[in-house]
């Protein structure tokens, strides 16, 4: 038996790593004592810059973000990284090697490393990925590195989370365009071109320039691209001070808050969706109610959106519902 | 999704001393993976800190550890050490590698709670890790 929640959150606020690790763990059970210790810890929260790495696996995310950490660090400020990398659908296992490539900050007491699997969730990014990502920021990260794998539904994903979004693209030889997905380029706010070292990186900055500038992008940041061969460091201090002008952009023009909104009703939106569907599956009674309704629309003895209205009601007046049914 | 999930069983996998070889660990790393742990992998010529951090950090259940340099009996002791100072002096910490079977027994009185030599099958190990994490 540990300390309890309300104990580690009180000496995760004072700055108590192992409390913060704990209470990790604890939010990936996504259970109610999770969400009581993150209702302790949210108003501690806001103060960290969070930074989103993606791009495609061996694109040397990892190898960058050592890089930008050590940039970090150079300005003195504390850093948190949160690696995310895919969980086995079938066997729930994963292989989490995203330290390896930071090994030389294992010991910095400024630097707090976390890997995550992304374990339920398809596409990549764990759920308790933003719960992880509020624990290093009320731990006193000044910096939050988020390295996610940018497979569909994470890069996506990774917007209702991220302030800074830096897009990973390497050089592929003989690969034709679509070396980012339409819809894809929408969410960077730095490109960057890892392994510039390599044959391609010139046709690959044209590609990424062409395509941004037939996207209509209303912002006024106008994103960057950037060149960098992480392996060795090269480009790296440009892409920290590009980050750090996206900040200073932000913060400038106001859109830090609508940033701030629009992640803050991504993620109440994602909450709410996800605990009526946990209700409908989680508990049996609801679920045996909810393949009745689907019953009733198969056999056109009730539409869809009859069906969902009640269940909807059903769910927000459980008692009222449950005896006319 | 944001129902609830089970605790996962995490394990640290590290290479600590200055040898070069990590082919046995990432055997090792393989199998826990597939028996459905999480298992982080910090690479090799690891110092005793780092992997006392790496496990504190990562809030491992159970930390691996590949020695083949000889160097075991230092390395489990220092480790040892930096994980009682993290409040971490009872997780469970395997050994694996080539160990004379003599140094079994100290490293027992150390903390270690099983050494598994070269041809273990992984099976065994996965068996143990899941018996014994608290
Ligand atoms: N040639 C070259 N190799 C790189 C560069 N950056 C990273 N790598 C290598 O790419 C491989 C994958 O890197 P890693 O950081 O693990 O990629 P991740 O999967 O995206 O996190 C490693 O072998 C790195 O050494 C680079 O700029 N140039
Ligand atoms: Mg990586």
């Amino acid at each position: 038996m540990g300390p309890d929640t309300r104990t580690l959150v009180q000496q995760l606020l004072k700055g108590n790593r192992r409390a913060a690790a704990r209470l990790m763990s604890l939010a990936e059970t996504l259970s109610p004592e999770a969400h009581t210790a993150i209702k302790q810890i949210y108003p501690h929260t806001g103060k960290a810059h969070i930074i989103g790495v993606t791009g495609p696996p061996g694109s040397g995310k990892s190898t960058l973000v050592d890089k930008l950490i050590h940039e970090f660090r150079q300005q003195k400020k504390r850093v948190g990284v949160v690696a995310v990398d895919p969980s086995s659908p079938f066997t729930g296992g994963a292989l989490l090697g995203d330290r390896i490539r930071m090994s030389r900050f294992a010991t910095d007491k400024g630097v707090f490393i976390r890997s995550m699997g992304s374990r339920g969730s398809l596409g990549g990014l764990a759920w308790a990925t933003h719960d992880v990502v509020r624990i290093l920021d009320a731990l006193g990260k000044e910096i939050v590195i988020v390295e996610t794998v940018g497979a569909g539904q994470a890069e996506v994903d990774i917007i209702k989370l991220a302030e800074t979004v830096v897009l990973l693209t390497v050089p592929r030889l003989g690969d034709d365009i679509q070396t980012i997905k339409a819809g894809i380029m929408e969410i960077g706010d730095i490109f960057v071109i890892n392994k510039a070292d390599l044959d391609g990186a010139d046709r690959l900055y044209v590609e990424i320039q062409t395509a941004l500038n037939l996207g209509e992008r209303e912002q006024s940041w106008e994103p960057p691209i950037l060149k960098t061969v992480a392996s060795s460091g090269e480009g790296v201090e440009e892409l920290a001070r590009a980050i750090q002008d996206h900040h200073t952009h932000l913060v400038e023009s106001g859109e830090i808050k609508q940033n701030l909104e629009r992640r803050c009703a991504a993620q109440l939106e994602t909450i709410v969706e996800q605990s009526f569907i946990r209700k409908l599956f989680v508990q049996a009674e609801e679920r045996e109610h909810f393949h009745q309704l689907v019953q009733k629309v198969c056999t056109r003895r009730l539409d869809p959106y009859t069906a969902a209205e009640l269940l909807i009601l059903r769910l927000i007046q459980p008692r009222i519902e449950s005896d006319s049914s | 999704m944001v129902s609830e999930q089970e605790r996962k069983i995490r394990v640290l996998v590290a290479k600590p001393g200055l040898d070069g070889h990590d082919r046995g660990a990432k055997v090792v790393a393989r199998a826990l993976r597939d028996a459905g742990f999480e298992v982080i992998y910090t690479g090799l010529r690891q110092t005793p800190e780092q992997v006392a951090e790496a496990a504190l950090q990562e809030d491992v259940d159970a930390v691996g550890l590949s020695i083949l340099s000889g160097a075991h009996m230092r390395l489990t002791e220092e480790i040892m050490k930096l994980l009682k100072e993290r409040d971490m002096g009872d997780i469970l910490v395997v050994l694996g590698g080539i160990i004379p079977e003599e140094d079994y027994e100290p490293l027992k009185k150390l903390g270690v709670k099983a050494v598994f030599g070269p041809g273990t099958p992984t099976s065994e190990i996965i068996d143990f890790i899941k018996s014994h994490v608290k």
